[in-house]
């Protein structure tokens, strides 16, 4: 049903899903409470680019748009799309180095230690911010890369770290710390903290203005370019480890570091969002169904699809039952789960994946 | 040259191989045998680098293999096991370009000469026409010549075969061996093969090395190594060794149930 690509094609549909997700980035802020319009914005996009010097449409001035665009839509937009290519980015790496259909970005502990991370700091009677985050957010951050550091040392035996063990160290320490969570919860009976934990593991995108996303861009813009030269290392651990090992990769060195890399890039999302869930887990596979598995292709393809995803994900999460925000992780599933149904039943393998 | 010298293994408290001492020169074309749990893989894994001895040191043209980066090895070594299992849909042709990885570098993944390679590789192998075929759909048979392809693909010095051909049918047993000899004849690619079946041993293979409980039994030509006393020493089995009607080598005939009366 897909044929594969050949060589020259394969940058032309990065090109095509790049300008797919900065069309996303264009329009998707046109809506919302206040509709601003579409041609406005790419006007406003290419006069700050200094090409051209359009006139905009008289509500852009009386309705205060320039600051609704650019201090509230046009970060959240962005931050979605980080989110969205960094979880996507991250569960090609789980799912790669796990060799395992199953594994998305919060497989071994990212997810249930940021949640217990998150929950501590509802839990605490302070509030501080450090580089604008909250200390939720850098609670959930340490909490996530804490206990895959957790898992690893869990699983590592005489200076090897088999795969499998990795996944049901994940797995047990994931239950402990989820049991742990809500037994703190039940005891606190403080008032709203189960909604806050709720809206925490359902995901949902929030910032305010650029501040955070300054921090995060790099960490998560130079986490999946960084994983990008990590694709033919990919490509041969999908060989296993004893294969790998005889096309000359150093088993042990480089799971860490995309265990490492695909857990920081999780960390990051998961401090602007909490935990949006589905989009690590089918987008590497929607992407996989229709390019193939060549990571050298799939890792930017997911990114870039993932972050379109979650862009347009966001939109509806905010703007369906305006003025109420619909939790993120219900959209993506309710989005997604379709989606990734039709791509399974057209391509009918045996190996699907 | 490629050469073991005083090596022991042991996995963690378990003895495998003791004090082995075994030179290949280039060209040559050897076969380890011997019982299941003799050594035959270990020797396998210790020679590709991928285990490192216990005691005693490895040697690949003059360096310490242990000394050597993975992908140096890689580049010169190359190990077609008994099976893979591929989790993706990969095709036929990116499983075989996974060989050129030892030549890959974080800035540099691929180019114009990999594909030239892969397709020489595939070509030399005789499965062109299932290049765009899945992986994990084609046959046993095809899967190893697909991973034959592969390890071709490394542009090996020396070839290392885990029982490549384990749980074949005999007409792909025989094309992946003719394969194997074919580029040992013509390319001068060292070859170091863990066999199962003593016949297909002596059909294909110049020098024979019969192990039992990790020591060296038995190295020589396979007239010397296959006589029915070193069988019965080192497998325990009763047989009778022919010579084969066609090749002159020695074939092993095997009775059912207890040996007839000599």
């Amino acid at each position: 049903m897909f044929t594969r690509l050949k060589q020259n094609h394969r940058v032309l549909v990065l090109v095509v899903l790049g300008a797919i997700l900065l069309l996303c980035l264009l329009i998707v802020p046109a809506f919302g409470g206040e509709p601003i319009s579409p041609l406005d914005i790419v006007k406003v996009a290419l006069n700050k680019l200094g090409l051209t010097n359009f006139s905009l449409s008289p509500a852009w001035e009386a309705r205060n748009h320039e600051s609704i665009l650019f201090q509230i839509r046009l970060p959240r937009v962005v931050a979605g799309a980080l989110v969205g290519a960094a979880l996507a980015a991250a569960g090609v790496l789980f799912q790669g180095l796990l060799r395992n259909p199953m594994a998305d970005p919060y497989i071994i502990g990212t997810s249930a230690g940021a949640a217990f991370g998150a929950t501590i700091a509802m839990m605490l009677p302070i509030s501080i911010a450090f580089l604008s985050f909250g200390l939720v957010s850098i609670a959930a951050f340490f909490g996530a890369l804490g206990a895959v550091l957790l898992v690893y040392n869990l699983a590592r035996v005489g200076g090897k770290t088999p795969i499998v063990s990795m996944l049901l160290a994940g797995f047990a320490v994931s239950a402990m710390l989820t049991a742990i969570l809500f037994f703190m919860v039940t005891l606190s009976g403080r008032p709203g903290l189960l909604q806050n934990v709720f809206s925490f593991l359902m995901g949902s995108i929030s910032v305010s203005g650029w501040n955070q996303i300054i921090i995060v861009a790099p960490l998560i813009i130079g986490g999946i370019v960084a994983a990008r030269f990590l694709a033919f290392r990919l490509n041969a651990l999908s060989l296993g480890e004893e294969g790998a090992a005889y096309l000359g990769i150093n088993v042990e060195r480089d799971k860490l570091t995309i265990l490492a890399l695909g857990s920081l890039l999780t960390g990051a999302a998961v401090c602007i969002s909490g935990l949006v869930g589905f989009v690590g887990l089918v987008v590497p596979h929607a992407v996989r169904l229709v390019l193939g598995p060549d990571h050298r292709l799939l890792l930017p393809a997911a990114a870039l699809s993932g972050g379109a995803f979650l862009v347009i994900a966001d939109l509806f999460a905010r703007t369906m039952l305006y003025p109420r925000e619909i939790p993120l992780g219900i959209l993506t599933a309710i989005i997604g789960a379709p989606f990734f149904i039709y791509l399974l039943r057209r391509t009918r393998r045996e190996y699907a994946f | 040259m490629i050469s073991l010298r005083q090596v022991s293994f042991s996995y963690s408290d378990t003895p495998v191989l003791h004090h082995i001492d075994l030179v290949v020169e280039k060209g040559e074309m050897v076969a380890l045998l011997g019982p299941n749990g003799s050594g035959k893989t270990t020797v396998i894994k210790l020679l590709s680098g991928v285990l490192r001895p216990t005691a005693g040191e490895v040697h690949l043209d003059g360096s310490i293999l242990s000394r050597l980066k993975r992908r140096e090895v890689a580049q010169r070594v190359a190990v077609v096991p008994q099976q893979f299992s591929m989790p993706f849909a990969f095709t036929l042709r990116e499983v075989v370009l996974l060989g050129r990885t030892p030549f890959h570098s974080l800035f540099s993944d691929g180019g114009q000469r990999d594909h030239r390679v892969v397709q020489q590789a595939i070509e030399r192998i005789g499965i062109a026409a299932l290049k765009e075929r899945f992986f994990n759909e084609l046959s046993g048979g095809e899967r190893q010549k697909a991973i034959l392809a592969m390890t071709l693909a490394q542009e090996p010095k020396i070839l290392l075969l885990d029982e490549p051909t384990a749980h074949l049918d005999i007409n792909h047993q025989v094309e992946i061996l003719d394969l194997v000899k074919r580029l040992n004849r013509e390319q001068g690619v060292t070859v170091i093969g863990a066999m199962h079946d003593l016949n297909m041993a002596a059909l294909y293979f110049d020098r024979l090395l019969l192990l039992k409980e990790g020591r060296i039994f038995a190295d020589g030509t396979p007239e010397k190594v296959l006589t029915a006393e070193t069988i019965k020493e080192v497998f325990s089995a009763s047989v009778q060794v022919t010579q084969h009607p066609i090749t002159k080598s020695p074939h092993v005939i095997i009775a059912p149930g207890e040996a007839p009366p000599e």
